[in-house]
């Protein structure tokens, strides 16, 4: 295998990480308003991700990085041309990120209640406008000879990547649910059972739209190109079936595979291109015409390969230290069934 | 003004807002680690009371340091298309190898700092905050590594059409001597700004008789004395290897514009703008300016004339100047700054060392004053550096007029300006109000210590 092509497995991976974690994260803040319904109860779900975002998020520093190393052209295109809506996201992650640090720092009720605000539609933006930018990616959006942007803000607001922003925003929901089944126990919990019932169907036919709508749209039909929109969606199924019953690590389980299937769904559409281009295919962007030297990729795996097991190892131990469910008495039940997010990593 | 102009502006003003929050966010982490690490050896709860109050602060400060330097990574692509694409092979890695090395290790041990207090031993707690003051001196080593590149670049070779400089020599970049002292001037910077904060705030604790803060100004002064020294030490090395790589950015620092041997320093002056080359100097030290710039006694300063004829020869016509008055205030501010900052720790010591430091009412009324004194230098520290650098994004390889996004619009610049300059004053008064509010708590006289040990289930941190 090639280098680029390694480093575009690499930014797969990133992306992967990052959605399967801070998915739930965003699913816990999109929610925390109706599972826990005074602040009391907002404050116990948001507890369930209290010491674990800031960690997943890296993963978006790093992706984000990773392409500024690996594909410079790429990085330099995407964030460019996808200008104002990266203000968006850069306004919507602030305050989202604040709103856990700050709310609880004063009493008041409009103080508590701007914060939550932030912390509600910050976490529905946010994976809004990714869905958006990252189905783009595949949609295409006009670019030049010059491997420069040549559209506007509304060029991004097509169907195809509007619906990749619903189907991870949905899916978000879905994973969000499942993990605070996961983490906390009581009232919360049981709320929260009944949200990932209620969106378990939405979320599974979004899933089964965005693989097929997909494969219409970049799908060879090959056998490696079909394999993770399958298990995508055999995932989805599972996840609509489990969430909700009352067997959070399956269901939990099911939900981060779904997730991480959806996302290796579309880069796999996309490969080798990074950015499709809608003024003709010689003017796409691709893994090879963005790329950086070979030496500098191979800098890149050199540290790679020795920072990132590190990573895992004190995240992964993170998990562990935080298994316990939050806001009950009854943490036996949760030791028997909470693991560290599995397929996670 | 142009696209150019606005992306400018909004990179310096998101920067320099950024750049409020990280040197205060690498020093107190250390402080807080050494209060826990006192408390974990001598076992006295006034310590474990010190590193919560502390903690909290830094917690709140990292939160705004984060979140604004989300708008820095993303600026580079957004504004800075041009310049990405031109230097991304050799700029890219750094940034890429400092989230990996230093920002997981940051936000994941912080994360297990604050919620661990009950879950983790003392040992391994421990650990977390040194873990976290780790992550964050290591963030600064790559981010400062990928600037020192910009100012002296190394290790790279164009490629064969010569728009884009490629990696050839990463070990080059990771030991430019410019990287080095910078490195150092900014941790150095670091402790000086979290040791006037520590001081500043326990002073004020000092003067309505909260006695506790003797420790922590006591720690204070012991760091802020030596981080002063180093400070000037280190900005004084930067400095002489700038007039070796940008000469033009000292020259412009003492809006000295014929050349000089031996030069003189003048302590302040009137005029001497870039339309002005005569200004008026008042009280010049003489051969200061060539010690401060080559190290030496009698050493040449070349004048920004004559460097600027030998670019235009070199690069073709333009204008190399930088902006004189913004090169040689902001050198004065951090220099004077630094010295004021250091006798303000030698007063300190004094006080400590005649015991008397609680009781001092005109030091703890100053030190309180204090508190702007760092930012201020640390704003003017960069200052210096970026604004000496122009009109080079790269020195002497990409102009910043021909770094900007080219599909960009001037209006798309205003809009993004215009809402980050809302956001971040609107957060601005907000974290000045949690942090004055935070800083000024009353500690509870008793067993504050054993209560905090348990948090409650709402927020704790």
């Amino acid at each position: 295998m090639s280098l680029v092509s390694f480093w575009f497995i690499v930014l797969v991976v990133l992306w992967t990480g990052f959605l399967v974690l801070e998915g739930f994260d965003f699913g816990v803040g999109m929610l925390s308003g109706v599972v826990g319904r005074d602040d009391q109860g907002r404050a116990l779900a948001l507890q369930t991700i209290g010491p674990l975002w800031d960690g997943n998020e890296v993963w978006l520093i790093v992706a984000g990085a990773g392409t500024f190393a690996a594909f410079p052209g790429w990085y330099a295109t995407m964030f460019s041309g996808f200008y104002l809506a990266m203000v968006l996201l850069l306004v919507a992650l602030i305050l989202r990120g604040l709103s856990f640090e700050f709310a609880g720092r004063r009493d008041g009720r409009r103080w508590r209640r701007a914060w939550s605000a932030a912390t509600t539609y910050g976490s529905l933006l946010v994976p809004l406008l990714i869905g958006v930018a990252l189905g783009n990616l595949l949609h295409g959006v006009p670019i030049g000879a010059d491997q420069e942007y040549a559209g506007n803000f509304v060029d991004l607001l097509n169907p195809y990547s509007l619906f990749c922003g619903l189907t991870l925003v949905l899916l978000c929901l879905l994973h969000g649910a499942s993990f605070l089944a996961l983490r906390t126990s009581g009232e919360v919990r049981g709320r929260a059972l009944g949200v990932g019932r209620r969106i378990a169907l939405p979320a599974a036919a979004a899933v089964v739209g965005f693989v097929i709508w997909t494969q219409a749209l970049a799908g060879d039909g090959s056998p490696l190109s079909l394999l993770p929109g399958g298990v995508a969606v055999v995932a989805a199924l599972v996840a609509a079936w489990q969430v909700g019953r009352g067997r959070d690590g399956l269901a939990f389980a099911a939900t981060a595979v779904t997730m991480a299937a959806t996302v290796v769904t579309l880069f796999v559409a996309l490969y080798p291109r990074v950015m499709v281009s809608t003024q003709g295919a010689a003017n796409d962007l691709t893994v090879t015409n963005t790329a950086s030297s070979p030496y500098t990729l191979r800098v890149m795996t050199v540290t790679a390969a020795i920072l990132f097991p590190v990573v895992l190892a004190y995240q992964g131990w993170t998990y562990y230290v935080f298994r316990r469910r939050v806001g009950g008495t009854d943490t036996t039940v949760a030791d028997s069934t909470a693991g560290p997010a599995p397929g996670a990593r | 003004m142009s696209a150019v102009d606005w992306s400018r502006l909004q990179f310096a003003t998101t920067s320099i807002y950024h750049f409020l929050f990280v040197p205060l966010t690498i020093g107190l982490a250390f402080l807080t680690a050494i209060l826990q690490t006192v408390w974990y050896r001598k076992g006295h709860p006034e310590h474990l009371r010190l590193t919560r109050f502390f903690g909290t602060l830094l917690v709140i400060n990292v939160a705004v340091g984060v979140v604004t330097g989300l708008v820095q990574e993303f600026q580079f692509g957004m504004n800075w298309s041009s310049y990405s694409r031109f230097v991304g092979d050799v700029f890219g890695a750094p940034l890429a190898m400092e989230g990996l090395a230093a920002f997981f290790l940051e936000s994941v041990f912080l994360g297990l700092w604050l919620f661990g207090w009950d879950r983790l031993s003392r040992r391994v707690h421990l650990a977390t905050i040194w873990a976290v003051a780790v992550g964050g001196a290591l963030s600064a080593a790559f981010i400062m590594a990928a600037n020192s590149w910009m100012q002296r670049p190394v290790g790279y070779q164009l490629n064969a059409a010569g728009d884009r400089a490629q990696l050839t020599d990463v070990w080059a970049v990771l030991t430019n001597i410019v990287f080095a002292w910078a490195y150092l001037h900014v941790l150095a910077a670091s402790l000086v700004t979290a040791g006037v904060v520590m001081l500043a705030v326990s002073a004020w604790q000092l003067r309505r008789g909260a006695t506790l803060f003797q420790h922590s100004a006591k720690l204070a002064v012991i760091v802020l004395i030596p981080a002063a020294m180093l400070a000037l030490f280190f900005g004084g090395r930067l400095g002489i290897n700038e007039t070796k790589y940008q000469p033009m950015k000292i020259a412009a620092a003492e809006g000295q514009w014929t050349t000089c041997q031996p030069c003189s320093f003048s302590v302040f002056q009137i005029g001497g703008g870039n339309n002005d080359q005569t200004p008026t100097k008042i009280i010049a030290i003489p051969h200061l300016l060539s010690v401060l710039a080559t190290g030496t006694w009698n050493g040449q300063v070349v004048g920004l004339s004559e460097l600027q004829t030998q670019y235009s020869q070199q690069y073709g016509p333009g204008n190399y100047v930088p902006n004189v008055f913004i090169q040689y205030w902001s050198m004065r501010v951090m220099a004077y700054g630094g010295v004021v900052l250091l006798l303000l720790g030698l007063w300190g010591a004094w006080l400590v060392w005649r015991k008397r430091l609680a009781d001092a009412k005109w030091f703890v009324r100053v030190a309180v004053w204090a508190i702007p004194v760092p930012f201020v230098m640390n704003t003017a520290g960069w200052a210096l550096t970026e604004n000496g650098r122009q009109p080079w994004i790269v020195q002497g390889l990409q102009l910043v007029r021909d770094a900007v996004s080219p599909s960009v619009s001037v209006a798309t610049v205003v809009t993004s300006l215009t809402v980050f300059v809302l956001l971040y004053a609107t957060l601005g008064v907000v974290d000045v109000l949690l942090m004055a509010r935070f800083a000024r708590r009353e500690l509870a006289p008793t067993d504050v210590a054993a209560q905090e040990e348990q948090p409650a289930l709402h927020f704790t941190y």
